[in-house]
């Protein structure tokens, strides 16, 4: 190459880089100036949704009085549950601690809350603290309901061939404990999931597939029967979704058995008894994966901020589903797990909901409508064995909403789509509760 | 995803990596392209030779590329499943392959100044 081969290049890349330079400052979104208010604003709640919101409204508001209240230190990254629950991940890949993710300048209190008056707007704390707000957004996350199932209690979990995932990171690595004994000795494995709305309704699945693919690499797929209970007459609740999981199903030998609700178990026996259409059945395991009953806390039931005609066993906070803004009191907001709409329960789904709930609020503190709306758009990286997984992802409607259409198939195990749960979805969380992304 | 800005992935890749970690490999990258075209401009001409050596580091860079991914996040060959997971694995390989031909050529000229 001549000298003046070599400046042209060298220009050309000169004009690269600039251009380069040129896109990254055209990227930078302008910040829009915060807002001056006093406004007393209290959130519930320290989960994936508490945080990213009061991560976001620090930028937005100037002067705001923001309360955080969460009875939990440590935060639970609840995506990683079903690796850790498969030996994929230790339990500490779940656990960070509350505080590390709360920005400068607010108010937080480790306890509960233990009341809500809407009519004065006020939150009770669990050491009896009174705290009056402005606005409420609701974000306590849900309850597991283990004592609803008969026979079942925390402490067998690990042993008897039993594992529950969804109980926290001690628990899902004691599931593992339990699971990799089966996939070594075999036997029927039964993997339920509630009659309730429920957080991650792709979680059951992911970890029938793990633990039936695992068994597979080990050699013992001859030794294994899997059953999945579905408790209604479908495999996922979005009909194209569950189709194809029934495929799925057919190819790897796992037997779907319908509208079966675990109801009690009898661990000695390792027998379960199930509530069906056609009465009590029951069903004889080796390995059973419980997923108890989920529900909004006892606060929120008990506050009248549930929907009065919907759900009405499990209390989610009655909000319009665009808006998550609570029907009958416009200054609370249902965020997260515990909002009563149709979808959702997904960190996913909390990703789209924080702005949302970051636009109405920060409107009406100025006066105005918000205009942004949640379509129930809701994600499950859909794990089909290790190394693989599908990213489903829909909408209220149950229509598919790929994010890279064309490029990742939403209905095809994909390898990207396992690298992205791997890798970059726990990234993209924390970037989240940052109020980054 | 809601919105794929660069602040995002930038954010993305912090915590991938943790924020310390990501901005060194990102200035390591950046020092070692620099040092590259420092050679260039320096020497005023690619060595040939150099460049072989270089040209025959690149399979092993793609191969411990895409081996180091493999490893990270618990998968293998038989889990590429479409089209897309092809053109991930190569870019992948490319990457390394690359990546290492930068490097060895960049070494070998801040070590030794031939005419090759």
């Amino acid at each position: 190459m001549t000298s003046s081969e070599f400046l042209t290049s060298r220009r050309m890349f000169l004009g690269l880089a600039g251009t380069a330079l040129a896109a990254v400052t055209a990227n930078a979104p302008a910040r829009a100036a915060r807002t001056k208010t006093s406004a007393r604003v209290v959130i519930i709640g320290a989960g994936a949704a508490g945080t990213a919101l009061v991560n976001r409204l620090v930028q937005r508001l100037d002067g705001a009085q923001i309360t955080v209240l969460d009875a939990r230190k440590e935060h639970l990254y609840q995506p990683g549950l079903s690796l850790v629950a498969a030996g994929l991940k230790p339990a500490s890949y779940t656990v960070s601690q509350t505080t590390d993710w709360l920005p400068q300048g607010i108010t937080y209190f480790n306890e509960a809350a233990a009341g809500i008056d809407p009519l004065t707007q006020k939150v009770t704390t669990s050491s009896g603290k009174s705290i009056y707000y402005d606005f409420l957004v609701a974000a306590p996350g849900l309850v597991l309901d283990h004592d609803a199932i008969e026979g079942f209690s925390l402490d067998l979990v690990g042993t008897n061939g039993i594992g529950a995932l969804y109980a926290g990171p001690e628990y899902a690595a004691k599931t593992w404990v339990a699971a990799s004994r089966y996939t070594e000795e075999g036997g029927v494995g039964l993997f339920t999931r509630p009659g309730t709305e429920m957080k991650c309704a792709g979680a059951p699945l992911k970890h029938a597939f793990l633990i039936d693919d695992i068994a597979r690499t080990a050699g013992n797929a001859g030794k294994t029967e899997i059953i999945y209970a579905a408790n209604n007459d479908s495999l996922f609740g979005v009909p194209i979704v569950s189709e194809k999981v029934r495929m799925l199903f057919g190819d790897r030998g796992i037997k779907p058995v319908y509208s079966h609700v675990i109801k009690s178990i009898d661990p000695g026996a390792r027998r379960a008894t199930f509530s069906t259409p056609e009465g009590e059945t029951e069903l004889d395991y080796d390995y059973l994966h419980v997923i108890p009953p989920q529900r909004a806390p006892d606060v929120i039931r008990q506050s009248g901020l549930s929907w009065a005609d919907k759900w009405t066993d499990q209390g989610w906070v009655e909000v319009d589903k665009q808006t998550l803004r609570h029907l009958r009191y416009p200054e609370i907001f249902g965020l997260g797990d515990v909002a009563g709409v149709p979808k959702g329960k997904t960190a996913a789904s909390v990703k789209w909901q924080v702005p949302v709930v970051e636009d109405h609020l920060v409107a009406a503190i100025e006066g105005r409508e918000g205009t942004a709306a949640y379509n129930g758009y809701t994600s499950c990286p859909l794990i089909t064995r290790v190394g693989r997984a599908m990213l489903v992802e829909f909408d209220y409607q149950n229509n598919l909403t790929p994010s890279f259409p064309g490029v990742i198939a939403p209905l095809e195990e994909l390898w990207i789509s396992w690298l992205m749960k791997e890798v970059a979805l726990k990234a993209t969380y924390n970037a989240m509760l940052r109020g980054k992304a | 995803m809601k919105e794929l800005t660069l602040e995002t992935l930038i954010a993305v890749f912090e915590e991938i990596f943790g924020g310390g970690l990501f901005w060194a490999i990102v200035i390591v990258a950046a020092l070692v392209t620099l040092a590259y075209l420092y050679v260039l401009i320096r020497d005023r001409s690619m060595s040939m030779r150099k460049f072989l050596l270089a040209q025959l580091s690149m399979p092993f860079g793609a191969i411990a590329a895409v081996l180091f991914v493999q490893v990270m996040t618990n998968s293998g060959f038989s889990d590429v499943g479409g089209p897309i997971d092809l053109i991930v694995l190569l870019g992948v390989a490319v990457v390394g392959a690359i990546g290492i031909a930068v490097l060895v050529y960049t070494l070998q000229s801040l070590m030794r100044r031939s005419p090759g």
